[in-house]
């Protein structure tokens, strides 16, 4: 009888509950369908158009934690990301971490006109004109990131990256894959 | 009246025409563009999220057509098509979930709740039928009834029902 009682209440603290977690996620982060997956295969030309700017075979090669960032200088979230960008950079060597930049449907020289002005943070940086690798990576839209390790995509970071998710997030994952194996 | 028909006719076929309108290439044989396009109306733009890519303008919707275009043009099957996508953007891009074990409470959900209801409903009119009398008068209460009605109770004790047994 007691129960009886209660169902009502108990019913309404459930229906509270999920509608307060369900209506307060974002709904453009997307779950992921590459995450665990191997890098999609691409080669794609430089900024300059001097040969290759980043290919799958740069980033499985890779020792350290790559990040692959796709900006465009005409997308406005890259532009409030880009000093965030800068900031990780600068603390890429001490972390043990590798930047690189994939231009997503941006005019190379639009894209370099970008990097001199606000800054360089890849140490690569290739050209995806038509968009189709970043489709392989099943990117959404500019600005998202990926953090990869051993050529394995193991996070999908849609938007823009803060500076306060630097600390927060990114980098306590970087340590989490780093200590991956190690006894 | 002939030229009422002749211009209802033409503004149905503007409806089909005016989803991919954006699109300039298309695919020369009509049949091959009539599959491109009832796959693009099974996927869901990944930037206006309520909308099919084959009726968002947004460019990656419009590659996505194009991709979808190229593939039905080199005979790729619907469900190799519809794989290509999904491997990349997940079940999520498919604007009707696939039938799993993560998708039954969303596909059975509603259903299993109108049981549950409509069982509740159920027990609840079978529980209190509206001819139930729950407390019948006390011998207290039947005496000063007796007394209201001047002492003569009704020859028809049906509609009294339980208030005078």
């Amino acid at each position: 009888m007691s129960i009886r009682r209660f169902l009502p209440l108990l019913v309404f603290i459930g229906l509270f509950i999920a509608l307060m977690v369900g209506l307060s996620l974002n709904p453009r982060e997307i779950p992921s369908a590459r995450i665990n997956k191997s890098v999609p295969e691409f080669s794609l030309p430089s900024l300059k158009g001097d040969g290759v700017g980043l290919s799958s075979e740069i980033i499985k090669n890779s020792k350290k934690i790559v990040l692959v960032n796709f900006f465009a200088s005409w997308c406005g979230a890259c532009r409030i990301e880009h000093p965030f960008l800068m900031k990780l950079s600068k603390m890429s060597k001490a972390n043990g971490i590798v930047l690189y930049g994939i231009s997503y449907k941006d005019k190379p020289a639009n894209s370099l006109t970008f990097l001199n002005k606000f800054g360089n943070p890849y140490v690569r940086v290739g050209v995806d004109l038509k968009g189709r690798t970043a489709i392989n990576f099943g990117v959404t839209g500019t600005p998202e990131t990926y953090i990869i390790k051993n050529g394995i995509i193991r996070y999908q970071h849609i938007g823009p990256i803060y500076g306060t998710q630097i600390k927060d997030m990114i980098l306590p994952m970087i340590k989490k894959l780093q200590q991956e194996g190690k006894p | 009246m002939r030229l009422f028909v002749v211009i209802i006719y033409l503004m149905a076929l503007t409806l089909s025409a005016n989803a991919i309108g954006v699109d300039k290439a298309r695919l020369a044989d009509p049949a091959q563009e009539a599959r491109a396009y009832n796959i693009m109306t099974q996927l869901r733009c990944l930037v206006c999220q309520n909308e099919s890519i084959a009726e968002s303008d947004a460019s990656l919707a419009q590659d996505l057509r194009a991709i979808v275009r190229q593939q039905v043009k080199a005979g790729k099957t619907d469900a190799e098509i519809i794989h290509f996508m999904t491997s990349r953007y997940g079940d999520w891009i498919l604007l009707k979930p696939p039938l799993k074990p993560t998708t039954i409470v969303l596909w059975f959900g509603p259903l299993a709740l109108l049981l549950i209801g409509g069982f509740m409903v159920f027990r609840y009119i079978r529980q209190n039928p509206e001819t139930d009398m729950e407390d019948p008068l006390t011998a207290d209460e039947k005496k000063r009834l007796k007394k209201i009605l001047g002492g003569k109770m009704p020859k028809n004790k049906d509609h009294l029902g339980d208030y005078m047994s």
